[in-house]
Order: C-alpha cells, then sequence, then structure tokens
C-alpha cells in the first residue's frame, strides 16, 4: 500500500501532498548513488533543525527555518520524485540512526520536529485530512457538551494569551495521556481524566502518535539489522550507513583525551581560568557549602569526568568538600556509589556522558539547587555580577544580557567566552565542555 | 538508579560527625528513645499489617479467578534498608508467607517499594545482557513526595528537618490541591496520603491507569502541577503569565491558597512584621514606584492597633496599591496572586515522580529518626491530622503491654491505637480499590472470551 501511495500522482502538480507517515518500508527501486545522497540531504535538514533549536529559536523561526532548508535539500522538480526522496531518505537514516540509544534519540527528536513544523505549515484542510490517516478514535465535542465547557475553554484560552473559541469552535476530547505536552504547559482544560483539544493544538496529538511509533519501529530496524541485514549488506550498504552516523554528530567529550588529564591541584585553577559559567557557579558553590544537591552533583560531576578528572581523583575530590559537611563515613556510604555509577563501575555500567548545553538548559533547578543554565535563571543582577567576577567588561555585558533577554542562552555564553579570552568563538558554544577545550587552547595559543 | 536520599538526606546534620567524643552505651540509648531494633522487632512480630499490604500490592491477583496473573506479585520490587545501613536492593516475594517471614527475620529499618517488573527482579541477571531491555519496569504507581525542608525559604518557626503546628498546615494545603486535581482534572480515584514519618508527606495513586503510565506522562503530570520555577539565585520564582489563570490554577487559588494565606500564614508566619521579612516580599514586586511607596508605609514607627495584627494591615495596604487603577502594568497584574503562590503552593520532588523505577518508603514503616509510624492521611478530613500525635513505637508497644488480654476486645485491631489507622486503610483505600481490580479483571477477560469466540465464528 505504501508503495502506491508513494506513486500517487497528484491531479495538479503544484498541489503538495500530503506528509508522509513512514509507516512501512517502500517497495521503491533505489540506485546506490542515491542511497547515500538522499540521506546526506536529509541529514542536512536534521542537522539544521538541531542547531536552530539550541540556538533557542521560536517556533515560528523554526517554522520558516524548516520550510527553507527543506526547498533547499530536499525539493525536486517533480512532486512524486520530491515524495520518493523524503520517503527513502527517511528510511535510509532509520537504518543509521537505529544502532544506539544515544543515536536514536537523536533521531527520533530531529525526525519529530521535523514532521511538527512541517505539519504547522499545512492548512486547516489539509491537517483534518492528514489527522484521519492517524486514525485516531477521538471524537469532537457535540453542542450540547460545549455549552457546559465553554466558560472553562475560555479561560484556558485567555491563560495562553489565546483569542476566545467562537460559538462554532471544534474541540476534541481525548484521554490526557495522548497530549503530554499540552498537559505539561497547562495548555489544555481536562476533566475526569480528559483533555480538551482545540483546532490548533491539534499538532500536538499528530506529533505524540508519529513519536510513538517512530520510536518502536527504530528498535525493530535495530533488531533486524543486528539480526539479518548488516550480515547481507556488508559489502554494499553497511559502509555507507556506517560512515554516515559518524560525520555530523558533534563530539560528546565521553572519551577524554589522553593529554587532557587533570589533576585535583589544578582544579581551582582551571575552575577560575576555563570553566563555563554553569560549571563555575557550581564549582564555587561546593567549595563554600561543602555539598550539592543531586542535579548539580551530576552536572559538574559529568563534566570534570569529560575534563579529563579520573575516577579515583573525583572520589577524593568529592570526598575531600562532602566529608566537611556531611563526615567521611556517609560520605562513602551515600555519595560515593554514584559517583562511581558515573564512571561506569556500578549499576548497569553505563559510561554517562556529560551534559550538553541542551540538556543543561532544559532542566529545572529547584529550592538549594544550583544547576541548570545561570544565562536562563539568574535574575539581572546575580547574572551581571558573576559576569563581572569572571572579567566581563562592560561593553560586552550588555551584549550578552541582550542575548539572554531575547532567550538566546548559548550565544550569550558564546559571548562570554569571546569576553574572557579576548578571542573569537565562531562555532558557539553548544557544550561546556566544549568551552573547556576551546578555553585551554584560546590559553596556550597566547603562551 | 540512585537511591532515594529524601529522608537520611545531608540536610539533617547528625551527631556522628564527630567521633572524639565517643558517647557512652546509656547516651546513644537515649537519643533513639524512640526506636530500636528491639521494639521494631516486636512491631513486625505484632502490628505490622502483612495481609494488608499483600491484598494492596497483589491489585487483586492473588485470587482464584482465571484471569488472575500469579506471577504478578514476584515481579514486584521492594528494598530492605538493614540495621548499619546496609542496603539490600531487588527483594522480591510469591507470597504472603514469604513476605511476612522475610520482614519478622531480617527486621528491616525502613521498606522501599519500587515497580513492578517484567520478570522477577530476583532472576534480572538472566535477562539484563540479552539487549533487548527485557527486565523493564511495566507498571508502577503514580507516586508524590512533598518534604517540609523545600518550604525552608518561606518558613521562620523551623527549618530542616523540624516541624511544628505552625508550618505543618503547608502540608495540609498541598494535599488538598494536589488530591482535588487529581480525582477531578485527571479522574484518578484510588489514593493513598500516608505521613512519611517525620517532615512530610507521600501520595501513591493506584488506578490501573496510572500504574501503567509511562515515563514521560508522568514527567507531564509533574510539569502540569509545578508553578515553582526558581531558586536563591533567580528574583521571582513564580511568574504567572495570561490575562487570567488556568482554572487548575484558579482554583486552587481560590479555594485553597487564598484564604489559607491571609487567614493562617500571614498571622503564624509573622510574614510582613520586620523589616528583612517584607524585603522578600517587595522584592517579588517589580514595580519600583510600588515598592518605595510601601516602603515608605512600613518604615514609619510601627502604629500599633488594637484591632488589626500588622501583617494584615500592611497586606491590605499591599493590595489596595497593587489593585489601584494607577498601576495595571502587564507585569503586576498577577503579583498578588504570584506571592500567595510563593509561599504556599505545593512544592512537588519531580524526580520522584517521573521515573518508574523510583522506591518509595512502605505505609506502615517505622521511621527510625522519630519513631512514628508512616499512617494513611485521610485527604477529605486532612486538616485535623496533627504530626505530633501520631503513634510512635514505644507508644505502641506500651499499649501492647497493657492491652495484656486479648480477650479484652472484641477486635483485635482496637489494642493499640495503629488499629484506627488499619481500619482506615482498608475502608477508604483498599477495599475500593480491589473490588474496582476485581471489576476489571472480570470484564477484560469476558472481553477476551468474547473476541476469541468471534474469531472462531464462520
Amino acid at each position: 500500500m505504501q508503495s502506491v501511495r508513494a506513486q500517487r500522482f497528484h491531479q495538479n502538480s503544484d498541489q503538495i501532498p500530503s506528509l508522509p507517515l513512514y509507516r512501512s518500508a517502500p517497495a521503491l527501486e533505489v540506485r546506490l548513488e542515491d542511497f547515500e545522497l538522499f540521506a546526506i540531504d536529509r541529514l542536512r535538514v536534521l542537522k539544521a533543525i538541531s542547531d536552530g533549536l539550541s540556538r533557542g529559536k521560536k517556533p515560528n523561526e523554526m517554522e520558516n527555518l524548516v520550510n527553507d532548508v527543506w526547498i533547499e535539500n530536499m525539493r525536486h522538480a517533480q512532486a512524486s520524485e520530491s515524495v520518493n526522496k523524503d520517503i527513502i531518505s527517511h528510511f535510509v537514516l532509520r537504518l543509521v540512526y537505529c544502532r544506539t540509544e544515544d543515536l536514536r534519540k537523536w533521531f527520533l527528536s530531529m525526525e519529530t520536529a521535523l514532521f511538527r513544523y512541517r505539519f504547522m505549515r499545512l492548512n486547516s484542510e489539509d491537517q483534518k485530512a492528514q489527522m484521519a490517516e492517524f486514525n485516531l478514535p477521538y471524537k469532537s465535542v457535540g453542542s450540547a457538551e460545549y455549552e457546559g465547557l465553554k466558560e472553562k475553554l475560555g479561560q484556558v484560552a485567555r491563560s495562553i494569551n489565546q483569542p476566545l473559541p467562537s460559538a462554532d469552535a471544534i474541540f476534541y476530547k481525548v484521554p490526557f495521556e495522548e497530549v503530554p505536552e499540552l498537559v505539561a504547559c497547562r495548555k489544555v482544560y481536562i476533566h475526569k481524566g480528559y483533555a480538551y483539544v482545540a483546532m490548533n493544538q491539534v499538532v500536538s496529538l499528530v506529533v505524540t502518535q508519529f513519536r510513538s511509533h517512530l520510536s518502536k519501529a527504530l528498535i525493530l530496524t535495530n533488531r533486524k539489522w543486528t539480526s539479518t541485514i548488516r550480515e547481507q549488506e556488508k559489502d554494499r550498504l553497511a559502509p555507507i550507513v556506517e560512515a554516515l552516523s559518524t560525520s555530523y554528530l558533534g563530539p560528546d567529550y565521553s572519551q577524554p583525551r589522553e593529554s587532557g588529564e587533570i589533576k585535583i591541584k589544578d582544579l581551582d585553577q582551571i575552575a577560575k581560568s576555563s570553566f563555563p559559567l554553569c560549571m563555575r557557579h557550581l564549582f564555587e558553590k561546593l567549595k563554600e557549602d561543602h555539598h550539592l544537591k543531586h542535579g548539580g552533583r551530576m552536572q559538574l560531576g559529568l563534566f570534570l569526568k569529560g575534563v579529563g578528572l579520573k575516577l579515583e581523583d573525583a572520589l577524593a575530590f568529592w570526598r575531600a568538600e562532602f566529608s566537611q559537611k556531611v563526615g567521611a563515613e556517609r560520605f562513602e556510604k551515600e555519595y560515593a556509589y554514584s559517583i562511581r555509577h558515573n564512571y561506569g563501575k556500578e549499576g548497569k555500567r553505563t559510561d554517562y556522558t556529560p551534559y550538553s548545553c541542551q540538556k543543561i538548559i532544559s532542566s529545572t533547578p529547584s529550592v538549594g539547587d544550583h544547576h541548570g543554565c545561570p544565562f536562563r535563571h539568574f535574575s539581572d543582577e546575580n547574572l551581571r555580577a558573576a559576569l563581572s567576577r569572571m572579567g566581563v567588561g562592560a561593553r560586552a555585558m550588555e551584549d550578552v544580557m541582550d542575548k539572554v533577554r531575547n532567550r538566546h542562552y548559548q550565544l550569550a555564553c558564546t559571548l562570554t567566552f569571546e569576553a574572557v579570552h579576548s578571542s573569537s568563538c565562531d562555532a558557539g558554544i553548544n557544550h561546556p565542555n566544549q568551552y573547556f577545550i576551546d578555553s585551554q587552547k584560546s590559553m596556550q595559543s597566547k603562551s | 538508579m540512585t537511591r532515594d536520599e529524601s529522608e537520611n538526606g545531608p540536610e539533617d546534620m547528625l551527631i556522628d560527625g564527630n567521633e572524639a567524643e565517643a558517647p557512652g552505651r546509656k547516651q546513644l540509648d537515649a537519643i533513639h528513645d524512640e526506636f530500636n531494633a528491639n521494639y521494631l522487632r516486636v512491631y513486625y512480630g505484632k502490628l505490622f499489617p502483612y495481609s494488608d499490604m499483600f491484598k494492596w500490592m497483589s491489585y487483586g491477583n492473588d485470587g482464584k479467578h482465571p484471569a488472575c496473573d500469579q506471577t504478578y506479585i514476584g515481579r514486584r520490587e521492594f528494598s530492605f534498608t538493614l540495621v548499619d545501613d546496609i542496603y539490600v536492593r531487588f527483594q522480591s516475594f510469591a507470597s504472603l508467607n514469604e513476605l511476612e517471614r522475610s520482614i519478622r527475620e531480617k527486621c528491616p529499618f525502613k521498606i522501599d517499594i519500587g515497580p513492578v517488573y517484567s520478570v522477577d527482579p530476583t532472576k534480572r541477571h538472566a535477562y539484563a545482557q540479552s539487549g533487548d531491555n527485557v527486565f523493564t519496569p511495566v507498571e508502577r504507581e503514580l507516586i508524590f513526595d512533598i518534604d517540609m525542608s523545600d518550604y525552608d525559604d518561606v518558613r521562620y518557626c523551623c527549618a530542616g528537618a523540624d516541624v511544628c503546628k505552625e508550618c505543618w498546615p503547608l502540608m495540609t494545603v498541598a494535599i488538598k490541591v494536589i488530591d482535588t486535581a487529581l480525582r477531578n482534572d485527571f479522574g484518578f480515584n484510588h489514593i493513598l496520603w500516608v505521613y512519611s514519618g517525620r517532615r512530610g508527606v507521600h501520595c501513591w495513586v493506584c488506578d490501573r491507569k496510572a500504574r501503567i503510565l509511562s515515563n514521560e506522562q508522568r514527567a507531564c503530570i509533574a510539569d502540569y502541577f509545578r508553578v515553582y520555577k526558581g531558586n536563591e539565585n533567580s528574583h521571582k520564582k513564580i511568574s504567572l503569565s495570561g490575562l487570567v489563570l488556568h482554572p487548575f490554577l484558579a482554583r486552587t487559588y481560590t479555594e485553597v491558597l487564598k484564604d489559607y494565606f491571609e487567614e493562617k500564614l500571614l498571622l503564624s508566619q509573622n510574614i510582613l512584621s520586620t523589616e528583612e521579612r517584607y524585603e522578600k516580599i517587595l522584592d517579588m514586586i517589580l514595580d519600583e514606584t510600588v515598592t518605595t511607596e510601601l516602603r515608605g508605609k512600613w518604615r514609619e514607627k510601627r502604629r500599633s492597633s488594637i484591632t488589626k495584627d500588622i501583617n494584615v494591615i500592611r497586606w491590605e495596604q499591599l493590595k489596595q496599591l497593587l489593585h489601584s487603577g494607577k498601576h495595571k502594568a502587564m507585569g503586576l497584574r498577577r503579583c498578588i496572586e504570584e506571592i500567595v503562590f510563593s509561599f504556599t503552593y505545593p512544592r512537588l520532588d519531580m524526580e520522584v515522580s517521573k521515573h518508574m523505577n523510583h522506591l518509595l518508603k512502605a505505609p506502615f514503616c517505622v521511621h527510625p529518626k522519630t519513631g512514628r509510624v508512616c499512617i494513611p492521611i485521610d485527604p477529605s478530613n486532612c486538616e485535623e491530622f496533627d504530626p505530633t500525635t501520631v503513634p510512635t513505637l514505644s507508644m505502641l508497644l506500651e499499649e501492647l503491654n497493657r492491652g495484656y488480654s486479648r480477650d479484652d476486645f472484641t477486635d483485635e485491631l482496637d489494642r493499640t491505637s495503629l488499629g484506627k489507622s488499619i481500619r482506615y486503610f482498608r475502608s477508604s483505600f483498599l477495599q475500593p480499590l480491589l473490588r474496582s481490580c476485581k471489576e476489571e479483571m472480570e470484564s477484560s477477560y469476558n472481553a477476551k472470551i468474547q473476541q476469541s469466540k468471534n474469531s472462531l465464528s464462520w
């Protein structure tokens, strides 16, 4: 059925077909060169999405970005060829990105985002048609029920700065589990387990479905790859697939370079000179309070591992601080385990990777916490004070604060780096360990 | 997967940091007057409600109905904290006898309950290597943990491990807000609230719908409840944007928070009585004209009023100024609600709720530091709950000794004050839950039979 759909021609070649759902692999023939080229083009799109998200672009900016980058890389003169390329490239990338959990997570996020922004560009007729393809069993709210709910629905709309729903507005009544993001942001009215979803929120429903389906499909693809395909294709597709996966994701800093081994006695010094603000803050608080809560321990601990602090040194470092507050015995009992856990020496022996900026920015520090991104959470006053202690001058300070106001936290951090090191950082900061490495490089090249 | 660090966390600084003192045996016993292993042994011998707990954890699978899954209870993880802080995870029990025997033998200082896994946790090693993640949680109650120490920045009467009559009402507020939302908004029915034994409360949502929620769905529920987003480094920790409040927040404010703040908290915590304290409130108002005016009024010599408390007077002045026509700026629109929310709105530990594999202390355990039993709290009567009158281990043992002859009582439960709690647990929580489990089991079984009949028909 999928191959028929893929080859469906539209009467009017200007008409954009509905978005493919990638439910089953196409029964199409592909040339080997196209196999790789299509995948690379799609990868450019996904990478652009990843960049846009980590730079904190707003939804309408993302919509435009996706549209531009899609047209640039994926469009073909003939509509049917575009559709083929779309489907083929998706399935090729599934092979590439199904193989580890990190790859799957990244691919899932980017494909879901791609789907979301493409869906948002459809007009409401096309959106309704797209929704129908999902075969969701949800009914729209009848007029009697709507009368009873109107007031609450209006309240919700006003609480998210949306216009009041009209008298004939359509709402879907769905179990709240189907629209987790809307519930989490309190953008819907929920009652007795059902969420009342407005037409313009329907994207959330379909995105959840898309995501859940793709997530399962990736696991299945991985199984098939490991059990049969990889061996069958070891001379043909496997080398291409393996090459594709390493080319586009940035380094994850899970393997510290041999030259980058750090000793405890160096920590104070390098914290002052080369730590990004988030880690500096955690480090200072640790020295001050001789304690950090869980979120802070994870964020700083994994960063230090990425910087090159070996396990024995890490244990000594944390022990030296914590035992001043809780005693050496309690340190061994309650904290040493999780440090060893971070280095992959306990439990399921995963060697955890240091957090990227995206992850840190999206975390939610609460009372007594010091982790998270300071550019996001610090008040103006506190941020200025912290930056000036780092050595950011008055003029650069205003540029940084301007970025913060516009919620471009990573750009703010990049400007901070540039101000502190008096050198430029073209790539932009995406990862605290990247900040550290670039800082050390910059200092070395000066000495 | 880290241990649940809630009760024994680093916030409470204990005496063992100072080894040089070497206190004598007597002193150590005096410290733990309310709790020791011998008392605990008697408690586990005579009072711990094994069969109720077992029935609960079985969710109806311990019956004879063909739909019962006999492997269910054996796939639930329990963990024990033994004497000397030895921690044993991944315990499981296939029968009531095994559960009882193990607890009586090992006498755990703390019992934690984890998720129901895909296979018996004691056999997990046989599966962990397969790479298909076959050893994985499949069911787990939706849980919440509210701890008084998370409110330290808004209570002046105690800090850290302490709890008193003045600040405990913050827990009452939390229970009311969360319980109402869980029932009204999310449609859950089988909810158990439990006193954590010292300074907080736990919530167990046991509907089937709740037990099969994924981690992502749990996170979304936790986020629905989240309002507080800051810490000491940010000024405003609560930001209520939008022209009006979402119905959930509006209801929370008008039905619970507003009255509690204005009639109780304002006075019992003396929120506006000193400069240091009122400056904290003024910090939350981002309009200098307003704050300057209020500061001016309040710096004058305190005019003692016989009729009205100074906190009440100042709060009224603040409200009046913010409501008055001249200050309708966007940022100030919700200022009053923000202040009230920041003091009273429930503060949940997000991490506890978000992950299926998070362990949580079992009800009816005894808290080692206070000796109090973790008894259920009735959410419809939670204002009546007083943590200082919760039965302690030594109190219960004394009652046991007094009630020498069993014939004195018609019901064994009445021998001690624990009986009341167990009765409540059974009638208000366990029985309705088991009834509902039975119905669900029967109806899904009948549906399956019907389906297979249909598929056989020509």
